[in-house]
């Protein structure tokens, strides 16, 4: 058992690009909804409820940039109702998130299995082929790992940027930070903060949704019920180990997702000797490490889980 | 739009908050059944009916809250301290996996010693499962939401690897399953040919220790201080850490007492189905019963009652039963918008 070994290998390296892909989406889509002050616990269930959209867009006929579209639409409309509870109603974010999870993963599973009530293998669709971008790919190792990706994964990527450069180089999102700091400053510059808020969580959750379309969409070919698997969970602490920064947060996604492709290697190599559930556990205990690590210099945004009211002081 | 508190809430008012919110409920899921070709007046009698239409299905549907009002109390308990527990299922199977391990054959012990010993040593890992996500707040701020939820998954797994590996009964034909508990851990019948156990008793006897406890006690009182304002209650000179971590050991040993009532009176064996998210559910119970442990009681039976109608209701028409779920879920967003409304108004401006 050489980690040395896999280390030099693109197979590896592009598993590890591959599976930080869902945890990016999700983690940014987190990310921008808590900078702006929501705690979305709605991920789990936004994930799971892209994972369907996407795929039956794509098994009823649609082609698969459509389906995207379509699952980000989907999450949207569920971040509209979290925002909508939560921002304006100012409903307990931790209850109504978890609500949210619970109807868009009910709801999924519904519709699954309405549209195919027998079917006891899933269904496959054509999903997202790996899109190697002219002469970039045909770098030696580092071609393969960074431009041999499906296209998505080049999405994720541009994400981070796109992300970044708005909350940190826009006056929107100056405002939208503002927002999760200190609301009664937003307000005193004549701006609102609901529609910032639920701007905020309405584009969070289109990415969280896009995040579970790639699972069906791209690195997989069905969707399987309770696919998600706990990756939103992951990503909420994801986001604290980021300190709410995109960049740190493809650095805490890769990291992770290389952890992932190692333990899934070491399992392939060393037989039976630690049984594989252990192995599976891994991820879970990751997520409650790195939040134990983050947690002591974690700068929350200061208005996060404080509903904000006109006229309150 | 603004939002305004209400001087005085009427009890009417309070009371009725839920049933608004289940008749929203009924609503929205109508519109799925009509989706669905069905019809939804037949849909929901069939549910009636097969939940409690026969004295068989109402003992189905108390055999189905019982667990409920164990993770429904869990929930409700810590949520008062504003301790958000999500934990249920996990410190459920931590239940079940020392009753298992206590119960199935390393020892003997007459049957009025062996369930409380079951149900005590479940309880106690319950509360200890739960302690380290508490310990992890309490001591570092980390925020127990995501740690309970994740050791959900590594409690999960490791049954997993208990039942596929160790624990694997050689007697269950190839099955994942562990070996049965022994006969004096079995809890007793309540009526005969039917499945509603002693479990549900003890559900009932704990909802009403809750509720006494809450009420009646000072750690009681400070659970509910602590959860009101923190800030007031250190203040005050009340020790906060402790009583939230008192507060977690008692709602994960709570939790757990579910595993172990389902493990020594339906299933009698550790399986990975064991709970069909139980644990999750807890919350919904508790919130439709707006945290009051008695009113825990009726929501555990309303919640039952939807799964297993649904359940019924799918063998008769063709709905899947993840329509449960669906009720379920839209019944706890509608009754936080309707115990909103109750406590405010709303004015258009």
């Amino acid at each position: 058992m050489d980690i040395a070994n896999f280390l030099l290998e693109t197979g590896f390296w592009m598993a590890t690009i591959r599976m930080a892909t869902p945890l990016l989406f999700g983690t940014l889509g987190e990310l921008i909804c808590e900078r702006a002050g929501v705690l979305n616990l709605g991920i789990e269930g936004i994930m799971a409820a892209g994972c369907m959209a996407g795929w039956t867009w794509v098994y009823l006929g649609g082609d698969l940039w459509t389906g995207i579209l379509f699952a980000a639409f989907v999450g949207g409309l569920f971040g509209l109702l979290h925002a909508l509870f939560t921002v304006h109603l100012g409903l307990s974010q931790h209850v109504t998130g978890l609500g949210i999870t619970m109807l868009a993963s009910a709801l999924s599973s519904f519709v699954f299995r309405m549209l195919l009530p027998t079917a006891t293998t899933p269904p496959k669709i054509v999903p997202f082929k790996p899109f190697p971008i002219p002469l970039l790919s045909d770098i030696p190792f580092v071609g393969d790992i960074l431009f041999n990706q499906s296209a998505l994964t080049y999405l994720a990527f541009l994400a981070v940027i796109a992300t970044g450069y708005a909350l940190f180089r826009t006056p929107a999102g100056l405002a939208l930070r503002m927002a999760g700091e200190n609301p009664m400053a937003v307000e005193a510059q004549g701006l609102s903060v609901f529609s910032i808020r639920t701007s905020a969580v309405v584009i969070g959750s289109a990415l969280m949704a896009v995040g579970g379309a790639f699972l069906t969409m791209s690195a997989f070919d069905a969707f399987y019920i309770g696919m998600v698997n706990g990756r939103g969970w992951i990503c909420i602490a994801l986001v604290v180990f980021s300190s709410w920064k995109p960049g740190k947060a493809l650095l805490g996604c890769l990291f992770f997702a290389a952890f992932d492709a190692v333990q899934m290697r070491v399992q392939q190599q060393s037989g039976m000797a630690i049984p594989y559930q252990f192995y599976l556990m891994m991820p879970y205990v990751f997520s409650i490490m790195a939040l134990i690590i983050m947690s002591r210099r974690a700068a929350y945004p200061k208005a996060l889980l404080i509903p904000f009211r006109k006229g309150e002081r | 739009m603004r939002i305004e508190a209400r001087e005085n809430i009427s009890l009417t008012m309070k009371t009725l908050s839920p049933v608004m919110a289940v008749g929203v409920a009924m609503a929205v899921c109508s519109m799925l059944l009509i989706w669905a070709d069905a019809s939804p007046l037949e849909g929901w009698m069939l549910m009636l009916k097969g939940a409690l239409g026969s004295k068989f299905a109402v003992t189905e549907t108390l055999t189905r809250a019982t667990p409920l009002i164990f993770t429904g109390l869990a929930a409700a308990v810590a949520f008062r301290a504003k301790l958000w527990n999500i934990g249920g299922e996990g410190q459920l199977y931590i239940g079940a996996v020392v009753a298992t391990w206590l119960g199935a054959g390393s020892l003997e012990l007459p049957s009025y010693f062996m369930i409380p010993y079951l149900f005590i040593a479940g309880a106690l890992a319950g509360g200890l499962l739960l302690l380290i996500p508490t310990l992890l707040k309490t001591k570092l701020q980390v925020d127990e939401v995501v740690t309970t939820l994740l050791l959900n998954f590594i409690v999960l797994l490791f049954v997993n690897w208990l039942v596929f590996g160790p624990w694997k009964d050689p007697m269950a034909m190839g099955w994942p399953q562990a070996a049965p508990v022994v006969d004096s851990a079995l809890l007793p019948q309540l009526l005969a040919r039917t499945r509603l156990h002693l479990g549900f008793i003890l559900a009932l006897a704990s909802a009403v220790g809750v509720w006494w406890f809450m009420r009646a006690t000072t750690w009681g009182f400070e659970i509910r201080a602590v959860g009101a304002s923190p800030k007031a209650s250190r203040f005050a000179g009340m020790p906060v850490n402790a009583a939230i971590v008192r507060t977690a050991l008692l709602s994960g040993g709570l939790a757990a007492m579910a595993g172990v009532s389902e493990l020594c009176g339906v299933k009698e064996y550790l399986t990975l189905d064991l709970s069909p998210g139980f644990g999750y559910s807890g919350i919904v119970v508790a919130m439709l019963a707006a945290l009051h442990p008695l009113g825990v009681v009726a929501s555990s039976i309303f919640v039952a009652v939807i799964y297993i109608g649904a359940d019924s209701m799918s063998r008769a028409i063709n709905i899947s039963n993840y329509i449960a779920d669906v009720i379920t879920a839209v019944s706890l967003l509608a009754v936080l918008v309707s115990m909103f409304l109750a406590k405010y108004r709303i004015r258009w401006r």
